[in-house]
């Protein structure tokens, strides 16, 4: 990050575990329609001004390179710089309490009126259109993660073998990504040098 | 007591496959909930998921829906804690562990290398869930439109995700 120290805005000190608590509670509940991240960045960095931007975008690298939803690992991490151990299950309890309690309670009313056809268009048609934000997702990724001709081998080979052929998951998360990790391996001598990928854009 | 078993060990596992995001998880989780065990349709699936994508915190949140269906409130908790307590361990101990590698030189390595199999993995989800959810040419249309707004304008996803779905409705009841 290039920003210049006068232009961040000052870290302010670790809140209580409590305030933690509820600025989690705060952005797990109105982070509507995906794109959680982007809330949590203008939550942690620019309102609550508990981390700064380089801290998020390094954490965010990690969050992104671990299994795990991107929101709850970036809880966790955020909340144990924050707070500590302590810290982080606050933070990831805040983050998933609303949706969880809301999905439950959906779950529920489905039962009630989900074999209306009228609810089952609807909810029909918004499957529909997330799959035009996966897409989105899938783009704004590919932009930050895929550098070389090689990594768009990585992603289609593994497209390839779980959507079409069926491989389970851990296999093709395994085989090809020791195949990738092996062709991005450090090499002291040669022009080519692994890079972090740097999310750059945290809000996207 | 068995069920509760059954989705305890399905919900781990499937958690430790959201590398990249929930939607990497998407195929074994029809794979599993769906084929396997039987304790959704696809329909219904697509339909929780459809809902998490109104819901407010990660999409992912709808695995409290399937719980529930399955074993009620219990069954929801026990998913909850199941898919969100491994990784979390995971993550908390790596995290501290990470910034003591930062000069390691795989470090940057193992992040290249699983960048790009994480989008191979949410692209895999993307194509099982269009499977199921573009059964027509209205269907293709939304998805598309979805994408041509999100990419052109800074509007909030959550906009236009209402919005196909105003529109599937208004198209049933003409």
């Amino acid at each position: 990050m290039s920003k210049s120290p006068a232009v961040a805005p000052p870290v302010a000190p670790p809140p209580s575990l409590w305030r933690l608590f509820l600025g989690f509670l705060m952005m797990g509940a109105t982070s509507l329609g995906g794109g959680v991240i982007a809330y949590l960045r203008t939550g942690l960095v620019t309102r609550y001004r508990w981390l700064d931007d380089a801290t998020f975008v390094e954490l965010m690298a990690i969050s992104q390179s671990l299994p795990g939803l991107n929101a709850t690992n970036m809880s966790i991490l955020a909340g144990d710089r924050l707070r500590g151990w302590p810290g982080a299950l606050v933070a990831a309890l805040g983050m998933c309490l609303p949706g969880a309690s809301i999905m439950t309670a959906a779950a529920f009313a489905y039962g009630i009126g989900g074999d209306d056809p009228v609810s089952k268009a609807f909810l029909h048609a918004i499957a529909a259109g997330a799959v035009g934000l996966i897409t989105v997702v899938l783009v704004q990724l590919g932009a930050k993660m895929l550098t070389e001709i090689a990594d768009y081998v990585f992603v289609a080979l593994t497209a390839v073998l779980v959507a079409l052929f069926h491989v389970p998951v851990p296999y093709a998360l395994i085989g090809v990504g020791a195949l990738a990790i092996w062709w991005h391996r450090p090499r002291s001598t040669g022009p080519h040098k692994a890079t972090d990928p740097q999310p750059n854009d945290p809000a996207s | 007591m068995k069920q509760l078993i059954d989705l305890a060990t399905v919900f781990g596992y499937i958690s430790l496959l959201t590398v990249g995001g929930g939607m990497a998880a998407f195929p074994e989780l029809k794979q599993l909930t769906v084929d396997t065990y039987h304790w959704v349709t696809f329909p219904e699936l697509m339909h929780y998921y459809s809902l998490g994508q109104l819901a407010p915190g990660p999409n992912m949140m709808m695995v409290a829906s399937i719980g529930a269906q399955v074993a009620g409130l219990p069954g929801a908790a026990v998913v909850l804690v199941a898919f969100i307590l491994p990784t979390g361990l995971l993550t908390f101990g790596i995290g501290r562990l990470w910034n003591r590698l930062a000069n390691w030189p795989w470090r940057a390595s193992i992040q290249r290398g699983l960048g790009s199999v994480s989008v191979g993995l949410v692209l895999a989800g993307g194509i099982v869930l269009a499977r199921g959810a573009l059964t027509d040419l209205m269907m293709i249309a939304l998805a598309a439109g979805v994408f041509a707004l999100l990419m052109l304008t800074k509007i909030n996803p959550a906009i236009p995700i209402v919005a196909s779905g105003l529109v599937g409705l208004a198209a049933y009841m003409i």
